[in-house]
């Protein structure tokens, strides 16, 4: 049994006593540390990494992956507390974990988010011993018009999101996708849209989009009604999730989980894409879909689930292609390199206690969170006390230091202050960020593969209609537009209806 | 009429301008051999069109302005904020940089007082220095070399 003697050969490497205890220090800081507004899991990795560097490659790596597991729940913990997601997985979160918040249930959604985190982790750590290899040699028969489609499909997929006009989402996606262009063109060196600034030739700087368009935006929205007393936030009901809760969580946490373990495979966009994807699906499925946005749990559980799932099965094509899926995973590489290890199909078969001690280790990193979590709810839950004059300069304070210390570049600073206006003219106009930054993450990978898939088939567009999987991929956006505008399109008669009547 | 969605399609229709006339100055190249300016060129394209979709909708939707008022003190010291400490941080070092944005923003709420400012700016320093100087060894020195 494979399965079997893989998974052991795994746990036998993590539950040796150093690592296991390096792994909880791990969880622990990164929880610590991204918990702290402002901070995402991006920022946080890069800080603690060099805690790393000093241990063995086994050590080191399960290290981070606690780390990576406490740093993106601690991503979830601002995104449902203060809606300041640190990456675009928790975006989704963001939505109705925010909402929950609000209404005093940020414990419930905090609870939930860690219970379908784990459960996902588990799930997903047996998908990965099961299908790891065969799943590898799939990713491998994806081509640029495969990997070009599929990411059509997760951008439409994402404007399926949106709570207000689709042109609007389909507009920030666009203006997303152009703002990932900015920089020196991969192909030919040309300089695009840098106007001139050579802080500008590595391209714009994604943590200092998401702070500038989520963190700053926000601050300066909440100061138009800064409230009187203490924080806007409702009264705490409740830290623990009812039974209620758990019974409508139960089913978006395992299709989020399934979702998530599928999207995550592929590679340039797993985690992101798997979150929106769940989050869609469940709105669709809902029998209250008008809910979603406004608190509704499963809006928590299922895209927290997937993103977890989605970040674990994506080590896949990081582990096998050396494929980063996102800018956490990017770093997870960086790391490996540092220790002397290339990131590719020899790290299976060479060094397997190596590859299975990281997949188990992403559970037993999972065990820990739920442990140290759970007691933890009522103090995380604490920081919505703080009164807001407090509160946002700290989040400012915070988002400083977080962005300075990726790049040690001034210039990133500005370019959050540059973001922070457009994010708040753009709410002003009643656009949303979320779409903007998949757009953003995903403009550079999309025109790649465009150009490779048109070049290898000199110049003939229809290569994305021949190959069957492409074929599929972007009949399934066509469908999903389709299905996105016909209920949008009834609401507006309904509306002029209204107003007629 | 729509005001909101009226000045929010011509904003995006502005913008695809701006990139279409910028991708134009680059190379366009071919389908088969598409150059630097070919992707961004069709995007901005696309950018202008939705625009004009938007501002084209704002006649036929139902009224919305831009709303509430403005707060043009927090969008000046709340944007501010990063700018100095981007402009600071290198000359004065984490510590002095942190200390002054932490003084500095809590202005943008109006209920800052020089007291709840002075409380926080030592706070937050205290906190920062700890956190991120010692606990994380942060590669930023805590004095620049304008204090030498």
């Amino acid at each position: 049994m494979d399965l079997i003697s893989h998974l052991v050969l795994g746990l036998e490497t993590v539950l040796q006593f150093h690592n296991i205890a390096y792994c909880f220090v791990g969880v622990l800081l990164g929880t610590l540390i991204g918990v702290l507004p402002g901070i995402g899991p991006t920022a946080t990795i890069s800080m603690l990494l060099p805690l790393t560097f000093s241990l063995s490659p086994e050590t080191s790596l399960i290290m981070l992956a606690g780390i990576f597991y406490g740093a993106q729940y601690g991503g979830s913990t601002t995104a449902i507390l203060i809606n300041l997601p640190g990456e675009i997985s928790a975006s989704v979160t963001a939505i109705d974990g925010y909402q929950m918040a609000r209404q005093g249930r940020a414990g419930a959604a905090l609870a939930i988010a860690a219970i379908g985190s784990f459960f996902a982790g588990t799930v997903a750590t047996f998908v990965i011993a099961l299908f790891a290899l065969p799943l590898t040699r799939l990713a491998l028969s994806f081509q640029p018009a495969e990997y070009f489609s599929l990411m059509v499909l997760g951008l439409v997929s994402s404007v399926a999101l949106a709570h207000g006009s689709i042109i609007k989402a389909l507009a920030m996606i666009v203006f997303g996708l152009l703002l990932g262009l900015v920089g020196t063109d991969i192909y030919t060196g040309a300089q695009r849209f840098t106007l001139g600034q050579l802080d500008l030739l590595d391209g714009i700087d994604f943590v200092a989009v998401a702070v500038g368009v989520f963190g700053v935006a926000e601050i300066i929205r909440n100061l138009e009604n800064e409230p009187e007393g203490k924080s806007n936030i409702a009264r705490i009901s409740s830290l623990m999730p009812s039974r209620e809760d758990l019974r409508a969580s139960f089913m978006p946490i395992v299709r989020g989980t399934a979702l998530g373990s599928i999207l995550g495979i592929l590679p340039g966009g797993g985690a992101i894409l798997s979150a929106f994807a769940a989050y869609t699906v469940e709105k669709k499925l809902s029998r209250t879909p008008e809910r979603f946005g406004k608190g509704a749990i499963e809006g928590v559980a299922a895209p927290e689930s997937a993103n977890n799932a989605g970040a674990q099965t994506s080590f896949i094509p990081m582990l096998t292609l050396g494929i980063p899926a996102n800018a956490v995973m990017a770093l997870m590489i960086g790391a490996m390199i540092i220790q002397g290890i290339t990131p590719g199909p020899n790290v299976a078969t060479q060094q397997p206690a190596l590859f299975w001690g990281i997949i188990t280790s992403m559970w037993v990193g999972n065990l820990l969170l739920v442990i140290l979590n759970l007691p933890l709810v009522g103090l995380w839950v604490r920081l919505l006390s703080i009164p807001y004059f407090v509160l946002f300069p700290a989040i400012l304070v915070f988002c400083a230091i977080g962005v300075f210390s990726t790049n040690n570049s001034p210039f990133d600073l500005y370019t959050v202050a540059l973001f922070g206006l457009i994010g708040y003219g753009l709410m002003k106009l009643d656009f949303e960020p979320a779409p903007l930054l998949l757009g953003f993450v995903l403009g550079p990978m999309l025109e790649e593969n465009l150009r490779r898939a048109m070049t290898l088939s000199r110049g003939d567009p229809s290569v994305f209609i021949t190959r069957p999987i492409s074929a599929g991929l972007l009949a399934a956006a066509i469908i999903v537009l389709v299905l996105v505008l016909l209920p949008a399109i009834s609401q507006k008669r309904e509306e002029v209806f209204q107003e007629e009547s | 009429m729509n005001t909101r969605d009226f000045i929010g399609g011509a904003v995006i229709a502005a913008i695809g301008g701006f990139f279409a006339v910028e991708s134009l100055w680059l190379d366009l190249g071919t389908a088969f051999q598409m150059g630097p300016g070919y992707f961004p060129l069709v995007l901005a394209i696309v950018m202008i069109g939705l625009g004009l979709v938007i501002m084209a909708g704002a006649f036929r939707t139902a009224p919305a302005s831009i709303g509430s008022l403005v707060p043009l003190r927090g969008i000046l010291i709340v944007t501010a904020t990063p700018v100095i400490f981007g402009l600071v941080v290198r000359g004065l070092g984490l510590l002095p940089a942190v200390a002054l944005i932490a003084f500095v923003s809590i202005y943008a709420s109006r209920r800052a007082n020089l007291g709840r400012a002075a409380l926080l700016s030592v706070g937050l320093t205290a906190f920062c220095v700890l956190v991120f100087h010692y606990g994380l060894g942060l590669t930023v020195p805590l004095f620049g070399n304008w204090i030498g």
